[in-house]
């Protein structure tokens, strides 16, 4: 297919993409979606900003009098110019590893529950209780109540190749 | 963290980004505070794309369940139609008049004969419970103990609960006011109010458990316990007592004169004194037309514009009389055949309560709008915007805005508007400046882990406390992304079904983007096939993905796809492959009219009964459906060729199941596709829809 490379149809095919992903979260479909879902929206549209970098972002969407929502029109030529210009790109297996390894000074090969949640919630952008819980019920072994971390980012990682 | 300044070429960043990571032990607190950050990055990418994929599932079992509300108000309007047009030969004039018009005389004799417990001995080998009436409380926890147990409830004290039921509810008013100030007489009784928002059967697989416990516990407690009706509770079920029971169950609860509880919501015509007065039980089902009375002004304006869409049943450019109908026109001459002197009399009686004449043309006038009333009360949803519009996604009610809720809540001095009818992810939500709350009590209600259910508890101050939970205890063990990936497979299924059913739609609309018949289509054409046919605004070309798994070079084999749908129907001998479409699309409404037609509820219909149905559903889907065909598939379908067909047993035979893996047919070769090609055609003009 020649014209599957045609800077047009690239710009379409996003535009679709991106319209695909706002109607999900329009639940009125008014074209507006609440401000609060524009993280989900732009992180499953496969980027990964910091949530600083979404602060940032949200603060360029938003109305000059904020309503709580935004709107679709707005949030095309954004999300668009995100997505050609491949800002926040994904973090790969490899450097998820690392970063356990880091964190992993001893060298165990593996990482204690209250380890990683201290991590995790007081270093960075730090998570809430209830996404570090999320994140350990999937990560914690269940036999040995470690996180076996190269086992786990493996399995994390399988999603990204569907 | 973030890099703003400059943008570096991707073979920088990635060296970048390594050098963050493996720097040497003394900038330990650095690179610890990184690593963390990194790992928060991609955990919170993560978790937004599973959240996306549960968004998603919910889309697709919203849309199903709302599309499946159409397909009944659109069996609704055809009842209507047959009604007011349809002349039927007398053989089936006297059947359908049958079924649409028994007088009061009639449905009286009938609940005497249903509620004749005494006739339903309790054997001795009887272990459940048994229940002294009036009902104690040990009574009601047998009872419930006993349904735990997964036991069965005798029908003799089934009978006797469901009487005592209706004689309690037919005392109560249309709106039930309900006081939060202690009572001055010392009971031994639950000091704190209960209001059950309606939808008491629906989904789950003990609905008839929990209507007796319900019922027993407002048995219990008649001053504590309060059941609302809701828009389910409107399906033409099974036992016509029980039909009886809900069109008794109060609209509307009123607590302290400060909160108003429903169970779909308001419209600008809402008005709590008509609603106060109107004749509750006489609307037994928004879907049946009441005697005497049909609205034809939604039919006539789907007519008019031969569109298909559907549009509410009530709310409409205000109230259209009827035109009139010829006297010898069907149910007025049968009307006129049963009791009709005695009818007339309490008409008027009930005419002059609501302070009106016996004039023809204002009586059906008020008769529609008191069920416009009760149809918006069921099942209007809530909507950000101002004003009120046609539901057009339900097919009944209305969407009303916030100053509605303002009018109608400041109209009647009342604070708040508490109503269920929707499904929330949390079992809970406000809206309109917190004016309205929507409460929503089945966890778990579209598949394990779909959503929290809540229930609240109001203080005197009226002021809501939430409670939310989650029924299975297996949800809580699943971590976010086995309970969202099992609710995506649930959702997914149940699309794959809709395909199934809608099979010659789609091929016939494939072969519309494959001309020259190769038996192959691109994906886009796929995802406007989706559109056209479904009628479902879901994202499909998100969902392709995980619909076609097998696609080359852009194409789809739409054969092969339909194939490794991988779902058939258990029982291979009912061969008559033309009718099964028909039989798998519209299984739900069969399955009302069916038990519409058996009257008696011996779950038995006869040859002739089943010949009927079959002649009914084919001029609603304005199908050919030839005799032969029916016959066969009468004679096929009964099992023990005894005459009769068994309805649960027929039931039964049609549920879609899926193929295992090991079953599967190989695809057909290309070589067999040209040979099948005939029977496709002939399968497509058979079921001219």
């Amino acid at each position: 297919m020649a014209d599957k490379y045609n800077a047009e149809t690239i710009i379409s095919e996003t535009h679709k993409k991106i319209s695909n992903a706002f109607d999900v979260f329009d639940h009125e479909s008014n074209k507006t979606v609440d401000v609060r879902e524009i993280g989900t929206i732009i992180r499953s549209l496969g980027c990964y900003p910091s949530e600083a970098e979404l602060h940032d972002i949200i603060a360029e969407l938003e109305e000059e009098e904020p309503t709580g929502f935004v709107r679709y029109e707005r949030f095309l030529p954004t999300m668009t110019k995100i997505l050609l210009e491949r800002k926040f790109r994904p973090i790969t297996e490899d450097l998820l590893l690392q970063a356990f390894e880091v964190l992993d000074q001893q060298k165990k090969g593996y990482l204690e529950p209250e380890e990683l949640n201290r991590y995790l919630t007081q270093e960075g952008e730090p998570f809430t209780q209830e996404e570090v819980e999320e994140m350990l019920s999937a990560a914690v072994d269940p036999d040995k109540n470690v996180i076996l971390y190269k086992d786990f980012v493996s399995m994390m990682t399988i999603d990204d190749h569907r | 963290m973030g890099c703003r300044v400059t943008k570096p070429n991707k073979q920088q960043r990635i060296e970048r980004e390594r050098a963050i990571v493996s720097v040497p032990a003394s900038h330990t607190a650095v690179t610890a505070m990184r690593a963390a950050l990194l790992i928060q990055r991609w955990y919170r990418q993560y978790a937004a794309r599973l959240e996306m994929r549960r968004r998603c599932s919910w889309n697709i079992f919203q849309s199903i369940e709302y599309s499946g509300e159409q397909d009944h108000i659109k069996l609704y309007n055809f009842f209507g139609c047959l009604m007011d047009h349809f002349t039927p030969a007398s053989s089936q004039k006297k059947w359908i008049s049958h079924i649409f018009h028994e007088s009061d005389a009639f449905q009286e004799m009938e609940l005497e004969r249903y509620f004749s417990y005494k006739n339903i001995e309790v054997p001795d080998v009887y272990s459940g419970p048994h229940l002294t009436f009036p009902l104690t409380i040990s009574n009601v926890t047998e009872l419930v103990d006993a349904f735990k147990n997964k036991q069965k409830l005798h029908a003799h004290y089934v009978m006797r609960l469901l009487e005592k039921t209706l004689m309690l509810l037919r005392f109560l008013p249309n709106i039930n006011h309900v006081s939060t100030c202690k009572y001055k007489e010392i009971t031994i009784c639950a000091e704190t109010p209960y209001v059950f928002n309606g939808d008491f059967v629906d989904r789950g697989k003990e609905s008839m458990e929990i209507l007796l416990v319900l019922f027993a516990f407002q048995l219990l407690y008649p001053h504590d316990v309060h059941l609302n009706r809701g828009n389910h509770e409107d399906h033409i079920v099974n036992l016509r007592l029980l039909q009886k029971i809900f069109s008794w169950l109060p609209l509307v609860t009123i607590i302290d004169h400060k909160v108003l509880i429903l169970h779909g919501g308001i419209s600008d015509k809402t008005d709590l004194n008509l609603i106060a007065k109107l004749d509750r039980q006489r609307f037994v089902s928004a879907f049946r037309p009441m005697r005497g009375e049909v609205s034809v002004r939604q039919l006539e304006a789907e007519r008019d514009d031969g569109r298909r869409r559907v549009q509410s049943l009530s709310y409409g450019a205000g109230v259209r009389l009827r035109p009139e109908v010829p006297r010898h026109s069907l149910h007025s001459a049968s009307r006129r055949d049963v009791g009709s002197v005695e009818e007339e009399l309490s008409e008027r009686r009930r005419l002059a309560v609501l302070g009106l004449t016996s004039d023809q043309g204002s009586a059906k006038d008020l008769q529609t709008e008191a069920w416009r009333q009760i149809v918006d009360v069921l099942w209007s949803d809530p909507m950000p915007q101002n004003g009120c519009v046609p539901n057009d996604v339900r097919g009944g009610g209305c969407y009303w805005g916030p100053d509605i809720t303002q009018k109608v809540l400041d109209r009647h001095k009342l604070q708040l508007l508490i109503r269920s009818h929707e499904c929330k992810q949390e079992g809970y939500e406000f809206c309109h400046n917190r004016r309205v709350l929507t409460i929503f009590s089945a966890s778990n209600y579209y598949d394990v882990g779909s959503n929290r259910g809540a229930y609240l508890h109001l203080g005197p101050d009226h002021i809501p406390h939430f409670k939310p939970f989650q029924a299975s205890r297996s949800t809580r063990e699943l971590t976010l992304r086995q309970s969202v990936g099992r609710t995506e497979r649930s959702a997914l299924q149940a699309l794959r079904m809709l395909f199934f059913t809608h099979k010659s739609e789609l091929m016939r609309e494939f072969l519309q983007h494959d001309p020259q018949h190769t038996g192959l289509i691109s994906l886009r054409s796929w995802v406007v096939a989706m559109e056209t046919v479904l009628h479902l605004s879901l994202p499909w070309r998100v969902l392709r993905s995980q619909l076609v798994s097998s696609s080359h070079d852009g194409m789809l084999n739409y054969d092969d796809w339909f194939n490794q749908l991988s779902i058939i129907q258990p029982n291979a001998k009912i061969a008559n492959t033309s009718l099964l479409e028909t039989l798998y699309k519209h299984h739900s409404n069969l399955e009302t009219i069916f038990r519409m037609i058996d009257t008696d509820h011996s779950g038995l219909i006869s040859f002739e009964e089943f010949h009927q149905t079959w002649k009914l559903l084919s001029s609603h889907l304005q199908t050919n459906i030839s005799d032969k065909a029916i016959s066969e598939l009468a004679e096929s379908i009964d099992f023990n060729k005894d005459g009769s067909i068994d309805i649960n047993e027929f039931m039964e035979a049609f549920r879609l199941v899926e193929q295992s893996r090991a079953e599967r047919k190989p695809s057909p070769t290309s070589a067999e596709r040209t040979t099948n090609k005939p029977t496709t055609t002939q399968n497509l003009s058979d079921i001219t829809c």
